[in-house]
């Protein structure tokens, strides 16, 4: 195995807000090789977003405290130098933002957003950045580059400047593409065109991706290995058929419990209610001394759950590759009992 | 135009509410009742109000605003003595007030809570209370009081003494450059902030650009439109006259003529005035929206 793309190692970010300190993010690691796609996915407020933007140093300065270590080819990115911070920006990872409607800057011209993108990391002219801007939009899929580039954001659909962002992310060819909720704003033909998109470059550039999302479909489609959220912290991950075929923390198969299942047929005409996980995530000022997912958890038991936090520990074989990892006390007295909702792949 | 219209009707009524009668005021205390009846003749204040309004609104559409009661000069001639005071004033004034509140508000909104963003605070709170005549006054006394460095008042034209000129400009400048300054502080640091937090400027972080380049392509773009509009208004503000600042200063400018005609009852004086006001309000509009198209691409078609 080639020396992963991205290795992140107990990162942990804390938050000043005016109810005190929120630890939002608790002790993450995981690593992303090269030509691989890890998919994050817990729902809103679990951190996922935070833990990526924290990577690139992109939260507030002054409000958030990050620690731990991310190296990003070997260099970690949260120890670096502002400078050689902003040069790793760009070829060393792009990011995708979620929104298109907002993380394009609606006055200038999209042109000049992917040009100073290019210009910023190597002594391009003016010209050559603007057909090298073209060549990328061309390659996202849209229609008349060259045109596009005089075009303003608000110009073009959610879709196009989607494309767009993609295309300022992968302007410096980064060895790294973080995906923040890339898809989750568009409708699901231009979602599956992005992906498709992202993958074919992926393999052509054998770029390591972060996918977060909180759309499970997405993950059946597009990762190689899993990493479930909650709490700031990692519940469960492994591959991908490890996690969706067999969940075992009771949070991930309450996620994918409450996924529709458009094989099973309403009865009697009655369409079935979704299954839900009760309750919202906890507050990150105010983390459960437990399990974090103990006060909704629908099999919670003895005292252990509540008082002691439980940790990422390997589930069945441990000399794969990828072994499949899970945080909770009750992977005996579930496994193997009930296989979740399918429907997904 | 048709504002223009409105405004005309609301300030030939407005005007002529105004209790007092202006022939007795310019006569003063004894006259006989033919001299009243002639002078009030020839004002044309016997006809109907609606006739007056008429003529009256006749004559300024050919530029005639008619002729002073108390003077017996032109309007027009009287508000064209004062216009190159104002205009000098205001120009001066916002020039004062940007130099302050452009830094200012850019360097509080990008440090909250630093000392500049303090001294941001206490300024235009300062600048917002504080009367300007006692301000004026302060300045008077320390600058050409005190010191010596300054003249305590009066207008020179630019052409006549350049130095004069100048000398004669800061103080009045300062006074309402640090009142409208005050105000467009606060208003560039909550639009810098604001633009700082948008998602773009996340995008732009991310391509790798040097925080100046984030900062001067993706925050201050941003951040001009409602500072365009401030200053906008600030400048009309200025342009019709800013009274207190001016009788202190004793500078020949349109608030004191205005004052001056409202006192004397001189309505076709205080008529040409407010209808200046009008336009300038209306040309200043204009000007700000010509803008708006030209920094923000959403509102061209």
């Amino acid at each position: 195995m080639t020396a992963p793309v991205l290795e992140v190692e107990d990162l942990r970010v804390r938050l000043r807000t005016p109810r005190g300190p929120a630890d939002v993010v608790n002790g993450l690691s995981y690593r992303v090789g090269a030509g691989e796609t890890v998919a994050v996915v817990g729902e809103s407020g679990s951190g996922k977003s935070v833990s990526v933007l924290a990577l690139l140093g992109l939260l507030p300065a002054g409000i958030a405290t990050v620690t731990g270590r991310a190296l990003l080819q070997g260099e970690d990115l949260l120890t670096m130098a502002p400078e050689r911070l902003r040069q790793v920006r760009g070829p060393g990872a792009g990011m995708v933002f979620q929104d298109p409607m907002t993380s394009l800057n609606p006055v200038l011209t999209i042109g000049r957003q992917i040009v100073e993108g290019i210009r910023a990391h190597g002594d391009v002219d003016k010209a050559a950045a603007r057909r090298r801007a073209a060549e990328l939009l061309g390659e996202v899929g849209l229609p008349d580059p060259v045109g596009a580039l005089d075009r303003y954001p608000h110009e073009l659909s959610g879709g196009m400047r989607q494309r767009v962002v993609i295309a300022i992310a992968l302007s410096n060819s980064p060895a790294l593409l973080v995906a923040d909720e890339a898809t989750t704003a568009l409708d699901v033909t231009v979602q599956a065109q992005i992906i498709d998109l992202v993958e074919k470059l992926q393999a052509e550039r054998g770029t390591g991706v972060v996918w977060i999302t909180h759309d499970l479909g997405v993950v059946a489609g597009i990762a190689d290995r899993v990493l479930v959220m909650y709490g700031g912290r990692c519940v469960e991950d492994g591959t991908v058929d490890d996690v969706l075929e067999n969940p075992v923390h009771p949070y991930t198969r309450g996620l994918l419990g409450a996924l529709p299942d458009l094989a099973r047929p309403a009865v009697g005409g009655v369409v079935p209610d979704l299954a839900t996980v009760p309750g919202v995530p906890p507050a990150p000022t105010d983390l459960p001394a437990g399990c974090v997912f103990w006060p909704r958890c629908p099999v919670r038991g003895d005292a252990r759950c509540e008082t002691e936090q439980p940790p990422l520990a390997v589930i069945g074989s441990a000399d794969v590759r990828l072994p499949h990892r899970a945080a909770t006390w009750c992977t005996d007295r579930t496994s193997g009992t009930e296989s979740p909702a399918g429907g997904f792949r | 135009m048709v504002v223009l219209a409105g405004v005309s009707v609301i300030v030939f009524a407005l005007v002529h509410l105004v209790p007092g009668d202006p022939v007795r005021l310019a006569l003063g205390t004894r006259f006989s009742q033919e001299t009243y009846d002639a002078l009030r003749e020839r004002s044309g204040l016997d006809q109907p109000l609606v006739q007056q309004f008429v003529s009256w609104l006749g004559s300024a559409l050919t530029g005639d605003l008619g002729v002073s009661f108390r003077s017996g000069d032109t309007v027009a001639s009287l508000i064209g003595e004062r216009l190159p005071a104002t205009i000098t004033l205001a120009f001066a004034s916002i020039l004062v007030a940007l130099a302050i509140a452009v830094p200012l508000g850019t360097i509080s909104a990008l440090r909250p809570r630093s000392l500049v963003d303090r001294v941001a605070t206490v300024f235009s709170q300062f600048g917002i209370s504080v009367p300007e005549f006692w301000m004026s006054i302060v300045l008077i006394l320390v600058f050409a009081g005190t010191l010596g460095w300054l003249p305590s008042g009066g207008y020179v034209p630019l052409t006549e003494d350049p130095a004069g000129w100048l000398q004669r400009l800061i103080l009045p400048a300062v006074v309402t450059g640090v009142v409208s300054g005050s105000v467009i502080t606060r208003f560039v640091r909550s639009s810098v902030l604001e633009a700082l937090g948008a998602d773009h400027v996340r995008t732009a972080q991310a391509k790798g650009l040097s925080s100046r380049q984030v900062f001067t392509g993706h925050v201050l773009r941003n951040a001009l439109l409602p500072l365009v509009t401030v200053t906008g208004v600030q400048l009309a503000y200025l342009l019709s006259g800013v009274v207190v600042v001016e009788i202190v200063f004793s500078w020949p400018g349109l608030g004191q003529l205005a004052l001056q005609s409202v006192q004397a009852r001189d309505y076709p004086v205080l008529q040409g005035a407010i209808l200046l006001f009008a336009v300038v309000f209306l040309v200043i509009n204009l000007v700000v929206d010509l803008l708006y198209t030209a920094i923000d691409p959403r509102i061209r078609r």
